[in-house]
C-alpha cells in the first residue's frame, strides 16, 4: 500500500511538471506577437496584483513595451534562482525587484548588469541612498519602492496606540506579540540598538551585537508568534488573537481601510525603512527595454501613483511629488526612520543567523 | 503460472525503466546533495566547489544536537500516537459492515487530499482564543473563559497525528481484514475477555505490520516542516525548518545539504535498528 501511494504522488508530480513545462513552452509564442517585451519580477501576491493593475498597462501604452510580470518569492529564494539561471545564461526575469540584502549578495557574483545612468534621466530625482552601487561606483540597482515596517496593534485590544518600540519589552504585553522570524527581514537588532543603545552604531562590533542580542532576548516571553508567513500574522492581528507586533505599514493601512480593527503606528524611535531596487540580470538581452522601464518607474508622477495605489513610500525626493500632506503621511512619516544595517547581513550573515536562531529557538 | 528466474540479459529489460527513474529522480539528486554538503560557503554570496568538512563541523554543536533530538522525539511520539489510535480504530472498523467501512475509508482518504497548509491553518483556528473550541467549552460551562491552545507542543502533536493517521489506517487495514477471526474466537472460547484477546492475540499477530507502520509514520513525521512552524513555538521547530531557513533564506546550500545528509543518516540508522530489533525478536 505504501508503494502504491508513493507512485501516485510521483505520477501526479510528473504530470504537474509536464503541464508547467508545456505552458512555459507556450509562453514565448505569445510574447513573440509583441515587438518589444520585458519580463519583470515583482513580489508575488498583493504587490504583483497592484502593479499589474495600476502600473504595467500604462507603461505598455506609453512605451509600446509589453510587460510579462513574474511572481517572485520573498526572501532570497529568487536571488538563488536568478543566480543559478544566470550561470546557465538564462534570465527568468530581465528586471527584478530585489531587497537590499539580496542586492549586496548579487553584487558579490556580479549578477547585476551595470546600469547606464545617462539613459535613466529621471534617476536624478531619486533620494541618494536609493541608488545601489558596486564598490567601484557602477550602478547595480535603482530604487523601485520603499516601505516601512512599523508597530501595529489591534484597536479593540489596545484602545490607546503605543508610542514607542519599548512596548515590545513591556511585561504587560506577555504572549501578545507577533514578530518576523528571520534576523535579515525583521531588523529587530536595529530596532533594539536604536531604542536601547542610542543608534545602530552599537552594532559595529561583535561585542556590541551580542549585547544587543541579550537585550532583544528579553522580549521572548512576550512573543507568541515568530512568523515567516505574513498571512498568518495578518489574520491573527485582525482577529485580535495576537494583538501587537511588527508589520508592513502599507498592508496594515489597507486592512484598516477595509474596516478591520488594526492600526499602524510610527514609534518615536522611527519606523523601519526597507526598500526594493530594480536590478537587471547579467543574462538578460533586454538591456534597452530595461533602461526604458527603470526610467519610466523613476518618474515622480509614477512614484506618486505607486504611493496612492500600492501604498508604498516614494523613492524620489518629496519636493518633486504632487502628493498632498495627507497622502504623504499615509505612506511615510517625518520621524527619522531606522535604516537597516544591510552591510552586516553580508559580512556577518552566518554569525548573525546562528546567534539569532539560538536566541529564539534556544 | 510458474516464476522463472531471468535467464538472459534481455529478461532484465523491464527493470530498466524503474531503475532509470530511480537514478534520475533519486540517486542523482541525492548524490548532488552529498556533493554540495562538502562545498565551501561564501558568506554574503553563494558557494563554490571544494572539499571541506566545515559544514558538518558547524552542525556538531549542542544547539543543533538538541534540535535533532527534538525532531526525532517528535517523529517517534507521532508514530506511537498514530499506532495507539490507529490499531483499535482499524480493528473495530474491520469488524463493521462493508458499507460503513467504505464510508470511513473514503472520509479518511479525503484527509489526504488536504494540503499541509490547510491542515495547519484549520487547526490554528480551532485552537485559537478568538474562534477556537475553547469558546464551545466556555459556552457549555466547562471553562471560565476561552484561551489559546496554540502555539504549543500539544497543538503540533495533534495536527501531525491528524495528518499521519490516514496512512496508518490504510497500512493496518489490509492486515486486520485478513486476520483470521477464528483466532480471537478461539481465545474467547478459552475464556479471554475481548480486551485480553485483543492484546494477547491480535496485537502479537500483527507485530510486523505494526513495526512497518511505526517506521513509515516516523519517516513521514521527520520531514514535517510546516506544522511545527504554524502551531509550535520556536523550540518546537524541527530540523527541517532550520534546513529550509539555511537553503532558502540564507542561501547557504552547503550547510543545508550537510544538515539534510545528517538527518537522512540518523533516520536510516534508527530504522535499521528497529528492523534489526524486530528480526531478533522473531528469531527467539
Amino acid at each position: 500500500m505504501r508503494d502504491i501511494l508513493k507512485t501516485t504522488a510521483s505520477r501526479r508530480a510528473v504530470l504537474g511538471a509536464g503541464l508547467a513545462g508545456a505552458s512555459m513552452l507556450a509562453m514565448p509564442s505569445i510574447l513573440r506577437a509583441q515587438d518589444k517585451s520585458l519580463k519583470v519580477g515583482v513580489y508575488g501576491g498583493y504587490f504583483k496584483e497592484s502593479f499589474d493593475k495600476n502600473i504595467f498597462p500604462e507603461f505598455t501604452k506609453t512605451t509600446g513595451i509589453a510587460v510579462e510580470s513574474i511572481a517572485e518569492p520573498t526572501g532570497e529564494a529568487w536571488l538563488v534562482q536568478l543566480e543559478q539561471a544566470a550561470r546557465a545564461g538564462q534570465a527568468p526575469a530581465d528586471v527584478s525587484m530585489m531587497s537590499q540584502v539580496a542586492m549586496l549578495k548579487g553584487q558579490s557574483t556580479e549578477l547585476w548588469a551595470p546600469l547606464d545612468m545617462a539613459k535613466i534621466k529621471n534617476a536624478s530625482g531619486l533620494i541618494e541612498n536609493f541608488v545601489n552601487k558596486y564598490p567601484d561606483g557602477r550602478v547595480a540597482g535603482i530604487g523601485a519602492v520603499s516601505w516601512y515596517i512599523t508597530l501595529v496593534t489591534n484597536t479593540d485590544v489596545f484602545k490607546e496606540a503605543p508610542t514607542s518600540w519599548t512596548a515590545l519589552w513591556d511585561p504587560a504585553n506577555a504572549d501578545k506579540l507577533g514578530l518576523l522570524a528571520l534576523v535579515s527581514n525583521s531588523f529587530l537588532l536595529e530596532v533594539t540598538a536604536k531604542t536601547h543603545f542610542g543608534g545602530t552604531d552599537a552594532l559595529d562590533t561583535e561585542e556590541g551585537i551580542l549585547k544587543v542580542f541579550d537585550k532583544l532576548a528579553e522580549v521572548k516571553p512576550n512573543v507568541r508568534l515568530w512568523y515567516r508567513d505574513e498571512a498568518q500574522f495578518e489574520q491573527a492581528l485582525k482577529s485580535g488573537e495576537i494583538p501587537m507586533g511588527q508589520y508592513y505599514h502599507d498592508v496594515t493601512g489597507l486592512a484598516a481601510g477595509e474596516g478591520h480593527p488594526v492600526r499602524s503606528t510610527f514609534p518615536k524611535e522611527g519606523g523601519i525603512l526597507d526598500s526594493g531596487c530594480w536590478a537587471l540580470s547579467r543574462a538578460s538581452e533586454k538591456t534597452e527595454e530595461a533602461h526604458v522601464f527603470i526610467d519610466y518607474l523613476s518618474q515622480p508622477a509614477v512614484q506618486a501613483t505607486l504611493s496612492r495605489k500600492v501604498g508604498t513610500s516614494p523613492t524620489v525626493k518629496r519636493e518633486l511629488l504632487d502628493l498632498t500632506a495627507e497622502e504623504f503621511a499615509a505612506v511615510s512619516s517625518d520621524i527619522a526612520p531606522i535604516v537597516p544595517r544591510y552591510d552586516l547581513y553580508q559580512t556577518k550573515s552566518d554569525f548573525l543567523n546562528q546567534k539569532w536562531t539560538e536566541m529564539i529557538a534556544g | 503460472m510458474r516464476r522463472e528466474p531471468p535467464q538472459r540479459l534481455a529478461d532484465y529489460a523491464p527493470l530498466a525503466f524503474p531503475a532509470g527513474m530511480l537514478i534520475v529522480f533519486f540517486v542523482i539528486p541525492f548524490a548532488t546533495m552529498i556533493a554540495v554538503s562538502f562545498f565551501e560557503r561564501e558568506q554574503g554570496g553563494f558557494y563554490q566547489p571544494a572539499f571541506v568538512w566545515d559544514n558538518y563541523a558547524r552542525f556538531i554543536s549542542l544547539f543543533f544536537g538538541k534540535v535533532l533530538g527534538f525532531s526525532l522525539f517528535l517523529a517517534i511520539a507521532v508514530a506511537i500516537a498514530c499506532v495507539v489510535i490507529g490499531i483499535p480504530f482499524t480493528y473495530l472498523l474491520s469488524r463493521t459492515k462493508r458499507k460503513l467501512q467504505v464510508l470511513w475509508l473514503v472520509a479518511l482518504l479525503s484527509i489526504l487530499s488536504l494540503s499541509e497548509v490547510m491542515i495547519g491553518f484549520a487547526w490554528s483556528t480551532l485552537f485559537s482564543r478568538t474562534a477556537g473550541i475553547t469558546n464551545l467549552f466556555t459556552a457549555l460551562g466547562l471553562m471560565a473563559e476561552p484561551q489559546a491552545l496554540t502555539p504549543s507542543f500539544g497543538a503540533v502533536m495533534t495536527a501531525m497525528t491528524y495528518q499521519a493517521l490516514p496512512y496508518t489506517v490504510l497500512v493496518l487495514y489490509p492486515a486486520l481484514v485478513r486476520l483470521d477471526p477464528t483466532l480471537t474466537e478461539a481465545a474467547r472460547t478459552l475464556g479471554a475477555s475481548p480486551v485480553r484477546a485483543f492484546f494477547t492475540v491480535v496485537v502479537p499477530a500483527l507485530r510486523n505490520t505494526i513495526l512497518a507502520t511505526l517506521i513509515m509514520v516516523f519517516i513521514f513525521a521527520l520531514g514535517s516542516y510546516l506544522l511545527p512552524q504554524l502551531l509550535g513555538r520556536p523550540q518546537h521547530w524541527t530540523l527541517s525548518v532550520l534546513i529550509t531557513d539555511q537553503a532558502i533564506y540564507q542561501s547557504n546550500m552547503p550547510f543545508a545539504a550537510a544538515m539534510a545528509v545528517f538527518l537522512v543518516l540518523v533516520s536510516l540508522a534508527l530504522v535499521g535498528l528497529a528492523v534489526y530489533a524486530g528480526r531478533q525478536k522473531e528469531a527467539v
